[in-house]
């Protein structure tokens, strides 16, 4: 019986072998029917539902979803000054925390890339994982702690005349900074490890002085691998609407999204399309640039 | 490198700057959750070991933290089905639109979690009509978590080469005990490396999860989240999140086994691999 069901078996899998065998087209077609089914169906599909609720608009009398088109909150958006503000700061913010990443990762970076020891590198490595795989919500609500009024931050600080930032735009902007920063530092490491020493021997032995070969040839070769860490850094605080929620009072592009969402779908839909159109504008030229090699 | 003294000093000061900046906040947690006062003051007045046992006796907690393995494990599931398969396509095949697949793949993950979140609360609740649960939740993880199964296996098959399926094929394998007794061998530590980041990625995810989740369902983050604001719940959220950083090790420990085993494969194999094993860490790492 079992033999019989392992003959069966195995010729419906010879079958369906040699229906792909030599039909490369089908193969394709067979490998990307799951994965391109469900990423543009599921996914682009529920975008361009998105697209089309921010279309829509909410009768003011009712409250009922009126799914007609109408451009009405573009005109908010662009009316009310309170969401120039939203977008100016969330914006400014993911600049902030993108430059601020670049430049504490790039010396972790480099140094675990083309100076630590083997074992220093393995280690640095755990060590920079780590507070990766912890959670999200624990490194904000630790943040939190520390920056509360009496916490830690305010504590370190009072020797030195000093107090903290205590919850608002610079606690958002040095949370988001911390949470980000191993999402900088290992695509700029592995970029870091795929130059080859003897380009930067060559540099050295050709007169070049520290600073200029790391101007002239680590810096260039890196840089890709910079841009696609701050593909990570900004796009993850342009969507962030938790943390300005813990650790401030400030409104952000999120913020104001999850506000709306169930009284208000379509502005909040509206809202949504501008992370949208910044990030796919962002993506493109990291493209360019070279960066999806280090993704 | 030849750097001066300094420069080297320097250097050095920037990385231990840099890892204080990223384990003093744990630290400071980890601290708090043994804070004998429920008031939030610095430094603690004493030290007490009461708020585990009572973070593990919290029933909604528990529930949450089973709600959060199960979303996790399905979703893996699901990511490592359809991140391979794509992967495959895009690795040995040409095709028209080819290039467009990995933008396609990592769309989910480069927009913002609330722009995901939104988006996909609105086609279910309005277009699809279906309630939110688990089920949406899972449906949701698994869209942003086939990116970095994905990456993994791409990244192996290119350094795969492809005689060793050609000479299975030669040696009369059809295709599928091609891809059964040659590729997925040679897949292995990379669908772990990957399997692993997908299951951390939904275990810790909230953005998305608070958009998807039904009424009166919780995952571990979402019960952290809703309790954190209860300043007499604080402790215990406190000692759950040195609980759930203290369970984060065990993934780390497994991710790092399995990149050394592939050091130790590709150094075998000579002296081409010994870079692609380090890539592999960074990849592995990259969510």
């Amino acid at each position: 019986m079992e033999a019989e069901a392992a003959v069966v078996r195995r010729s419906v899998g010879r079958r369906l072998a040699g229906l792909f065998h030599g039909r490369p087209r089908l193969q394709v077609g067979a490998l990307l029917a799951g994965p391109v089914g469900w990423l543009v169906i599921g996914y682009l599909g529920s975008l361009a539902v998105l697209l089309a609720a921010a279309f829509w608009s909410v009768d003011a009398a009712s409250g009922e979803l009126v799914q007609t088109f109408s451009l009405e909150n573009f005109q908010t958006l662009l009316d009310e000054p309170v969401y120039k503000d939203i977008v100016g700061r969330t914006v400014l913010i993911a600049a902030l925390v993108t430059v601020t990443d670049a430049i504490l990762a790039f010396p972790i970076a480099f140094y675990m890339a083309k100076l630590a020891s083997r074992r220093g590198k393995a280690i640095l490595v755990v060590a920079v994982l780590l507070p990766l795989w912890s959670s999200y919500l624990v490194k904000v609500l630790s943040w939190r702690t520390m920056l509360s009024s009496g916490g830690v931050i305010d504590w370190a600080l009072e020797p030195i005349g000093l107090s903290g930032p205590g919850y608002g735009n610079t606690a958002v902007w040095l949370v988001m900074s911390y949470l980000w920063l191993p999402y900088m530092i290992l695509p700029i490491y592995a970029g870091l490890e795929r130059i080859p020493n003897s380009l930067i021997s060559a540099s050295e032995d050709l007169g070049a002085s520290p600073f200029t070969t790391f101007r002239r040839v680590i810096l260039p070769l890196a840089f890709p691998a910079v841009v696609a860490g701050s593909i990570f850094t900004f796009a993850l605080t342009l969507g962030d609407y938790i943390t300005p929620r813990l650790v401030s009072n400030n409104q952000f592009i999120g913020n104001v999204i999850f506000n709306n969402i169930s009284n208000n779908l379509p502005l909040a839909s509206a809202l949504a399309l501008v992370p949208i159109v910044v990030m796919v504008a962002y993506l493109l030229v990291a493209r360019k640039l070279g960066a999806f090699e280090h993704i | 490198m030849r750097l001066s003294r300094r420069s080297a000093l320097l250097l050095r000061l920037a990385v231990g700057v840099g890892l204080a900046f990223i384990y003093i906040p744990l630290i400071v947690l980890a601290i708090y959750a043994f804070n004998s006062s429920n008031v939030l003051e610095w430094p603690p007045p004493g030290l007490t070991f009461d708020w585990f046992p009572k973070a593990i006796e919290e029933e909604r907690a528990r529930e949450a933290f089973v709600t959060s393995l199960k979303a996790g494990v399905v979703a893996t599931a699901i990511a490592i089905v359809l991140g391979t398969l794509a992967s495959l396509a895009v690795a040995r095949h040409r095709f028209f639109g080819r290039e467009t697949i990995s933008f396609l793949v990592i769309l989910p993950i480069a927009l913002p979690g609330i722009v995901t979140g939104v988006a996909l609360n609105n086609t279910f609740t309005q277009v699809l009509g279906i309630d939110l649960s688990l089920f949406t939740v899972i449906v949701a993880h698994a869209t942003f978590c086939i990116v970095v199964v994905y990456n993994n296996v791409i990244a192996r098959l290119r350094r795969l080469s492809p005689s060793f399926e050609e000479a299975s094929a030669d040696l009369g394998a059809h295709t599928w005990q091609t891809f059964r007794h040659v590729t997925v061998p040679s897949l292995r530590s990379a669908l772990g490396a990957g399997a692993l980041l997908a299951f951390a990625l939904s275990f810790d995810e909230i953005i998305v999860t608070i958009f998807t989740i039904g009424n009166g369902e919780e995952t571990l983050p979402y019960w952290i989240f809703r309790n954190l604001f209860r300043a007499n719940q604080l402790p215990i959220v406190n000692a759950v999140a040195v609980i759930v950083v203290l369970l984060s090790i065990i993934p780390v420990y497994f991710a790092h086994r399995l990149t050394r085993e592939e050091g130790a494969t590709a150094g075998a194999r000579g002296g081409a691999g010994a870079v692609g094993g380090k890539d592999e860490t960074a990849a592995t790492a990259m969510p």
